[in-house]
């Protein structure tokens, strides 16, 4: 068992004790999301003491990772992920011209990383936040937050406070 | 319309509260049938009720209860809170702001089909929406409305939520089961139905967040009453999710057989100045899209007049196209959805929805050329029917029903 199970011992008991017995397959998703909000990834060793709790094997939470888009494993971290809908609803109401705009004032493109490995900006699909585009979501420090009826002013000036709370952080 | 039944906290804002919602007569419903103990009598008053699924099927709800098999047991009910489709966003703000009229839903749902485990899937992204109801759940055991022996009967239940994490297609029924057990959302091959081999193999009713928010009122006032709203072959109140080119989207809790043209001009304040309405996706974007002439703009939204406009209500999620959009490239957008959230199980859906995403992304000045026209319409027809899902059937829709009504769009 890793240091982080360890630590997290009664809230794996609670995860667990969701599920009816002989069934504790179901807790790979919540173990998944309680690895993932402390480091903002999932690694190769945390993936083996899932596999090891559930009694299931690597291979398989490997794919979990792979078929959900919200995990990410230790080769896709980023500090900060700006999810940006383009979805129809949303790109009606002016959500691919935000992205571009916010893209330029961040200088770079999207699904790419700043040279500073703090924030990435990437296309999502619909957060089922239609009525309040253009709108995005923020992974990365263990939470996902919706940012709502956005303008790309407000959205750097957000990208900003994230950089200084990243760069705290790393001290 | 007078008081609101869904969007109760836009007249009472105190009731995401559990104090604000016993005030206003919470869970005395529920505390009611279960000391009535005739799960049978409600099964039977939300059937003649009417209602129907709210999620986009628009399945008889009490009808659905009554399929589970008494002689396989335990049972389970589970919330589909999975929302995902270009155009919905209903069930968000019941859960954010109503939470407890949405539980006592599932609680009344577990209680007519004898389930003493309620799950609520909620979508990955709804994160802080998961942690607040699991806060009202724990509120929920601590004032005994949950647990053991409820109010001295011998009746036990109890909720969890369970997180996805980001795939449209775990709102698929038996996706979303699969999901549940800790496997990829993959739709299962049907039959058997949910109803008699669901989650972890037993019999399970899955219904959406909207659908069960209804239960309370109907139960406590009764199948009458609710009849008294909508249309007589879709009674009740719907919420419809307005988006797109309009001038204020938002929810709108109307009584089913509003018109387009209520909801659009009425409530939605209308268009642009200048703009006119081109397109109406009636259930998100899913939907078969249909054309907006006064004619179709004057169409009760229930699901019959709705399917007599060649198109479906759905979930009732209204996306509203402005005549300054190329249809062409909404179809783009929505292929494109559909070509991220396919799963991959099915072969037609896998490779359909891809190469559609392919030569739609690589026409030239927004038109595609008359082979192009031949092939896209091609993959389409070989996607219809051909799947395990309705994902693939609905990657076409707005596709091959914008070709047909709206042909300037598409060829040069």
């Amino acid at each position: 068992m890793t240091d982080f199970l360890k630590m997290h011992h009664s809230e794996i008991k609670r995860i667990l004790a969701k599920y009816p017995n002989g069934q504790e397959r179901s807790a790979v998703m919540p173990l998944l999301h309680l690895v993932q909000a402390e480091k903002g990834y999932i690694s190769r060793h945390d993936i083996d003491a899932i596999a090891g709790v559930l009694n299931i094997t690597s291979t398989e939470v490997v794919s979990i990772i792979g078929f959900y888009t919200l995990y990410h494993s230790e080769k896709e971290k980023a500090c900060y992920r700006i999810q940006v809908c383009t979805d129809l609803a949303c790109a009606l109401q002016g959500a691919d011209q935000f992205l571009a705009e916010l893209c330029k004032k961040v200088g770079i493109m999207p699904g790419e990383t700043t040279p500073d490995g703090l924030i990435t900006i990437e296309e999502v699909t619909c957060l089922a936040g239609c009525d309040r585009a253009p709108l995005f979501q923020v992974q990365g420090d263990g939470t996902i937050r919706y940012h709502e009826n956005q303008t790309p002013e407000n959205a750097a000036g957000l990208i900003n406070q994230l950089r200084i709370n990243a760069r705290k952080g790393g001290e | 319309m007078s008081d609101y039944l869904l969007l109760r906290h836009r007249q009472h804002p105190e009731i995401d509260t559990l104090e604000g919602y016993l005030k206003l007569g919470g869970f005395k419903t529920f505390k009611k049938i279960v000391d009535g103990k005739d799960p049978a009598g409600v099964i039977e008053e939300v059937k003649k009720s009417g209602l129907r699924g709210r999620g986009g099927a628009g399945f008889p709800t009490g009808v659905k209860w009554s399929f589970l098999p008494n002689d396989i047991t335990p049972h389970y009910v589970v919330a589909n809170a999975d929302e995902s489709e270009p155009g919905t966003f209903k069930d968000r703000e019941i859960m954010e702001k109503n939470p407890f009229q949405f539980l006592e839903g599932l609680m009344i749902a577990c209680f007519a089909v004898k389930a003493s485990l309620g799950y609520v899937y909620l979508r990955g992204e709804f994160w802080q929406v998961a942690g607040n109801l699991e806060e009202c759940i724990n509120k929920l055991r601590k004032q005994g409305i949950l647990g053991k022996d409820l109010f001295g009967s011998s009746f036990a239940l109890d909720l969890h939520t369970h997180l996805g994490a980001g795939a449209y297609i775990c709102g698929e029924e038996s996706a979303l089961l699969e999901s549940m057990e800790g496997r990829l959302g993959q739709p299962r091959l049907r039959p058997p139905y949910p109803a008699v081999f669901g989650l972890f193999g037993k019999p399970t009713v899955i219904n959406n967040v909207e659908t069960l928010t209804n239960v309370p009122l109907i139960v406590e006032k009764g199948a009458e009453w609710y009849r008294k709203y909508g249309t007589e072959k879709s009674p009740g109140i719907k919420i419809f999710s307005l988006s797109g080119n309009v001038n204020k989207p938002g929810n709108y809790e109307l009584p089913l057989g509003t018109t387009f043209q209520e909801l659009i001009f009425t409530h939605g304040g209308g268009l642009k100045p200048g703009r006119k309405a081109k397109a109406i996706l009636p259930g998100g974007a899913s939907s078969i899209v249909i054309k907006a002439t006064p004619k179709a703009l004057d169409t009760p939204m229930d699901y019959e007049s709705v399917a007599g406009l060649g198109s479906a209500l759905g979930s009732a999620s209204v996306i509203v196209v402005d005549d300054s959009v190329s249809m062409l490239w909404v179809t783009k957008k929505i292929i494109h959805f559909f070509q991220h959230e396919s799963c991959g199980k099915c072969t037609p859906c896998r490779e359909g929805t891809y190469w559609m995403d392919q030569i739609l992304h690589h026409t030239k000045n927004n038109k595609l050329s008359i082979q192009d026209l031949e092939l896209i319409r091609s993959v389409a027809e070989q996607i219809r029917n051909k799947c395990l899902c309705p994902l693939g059937e609905f990657s076409i829709m707005a596709l091959v029903s914008s070709m047909e009504q709206f042909p300037e769009d598409f060829r040069s």
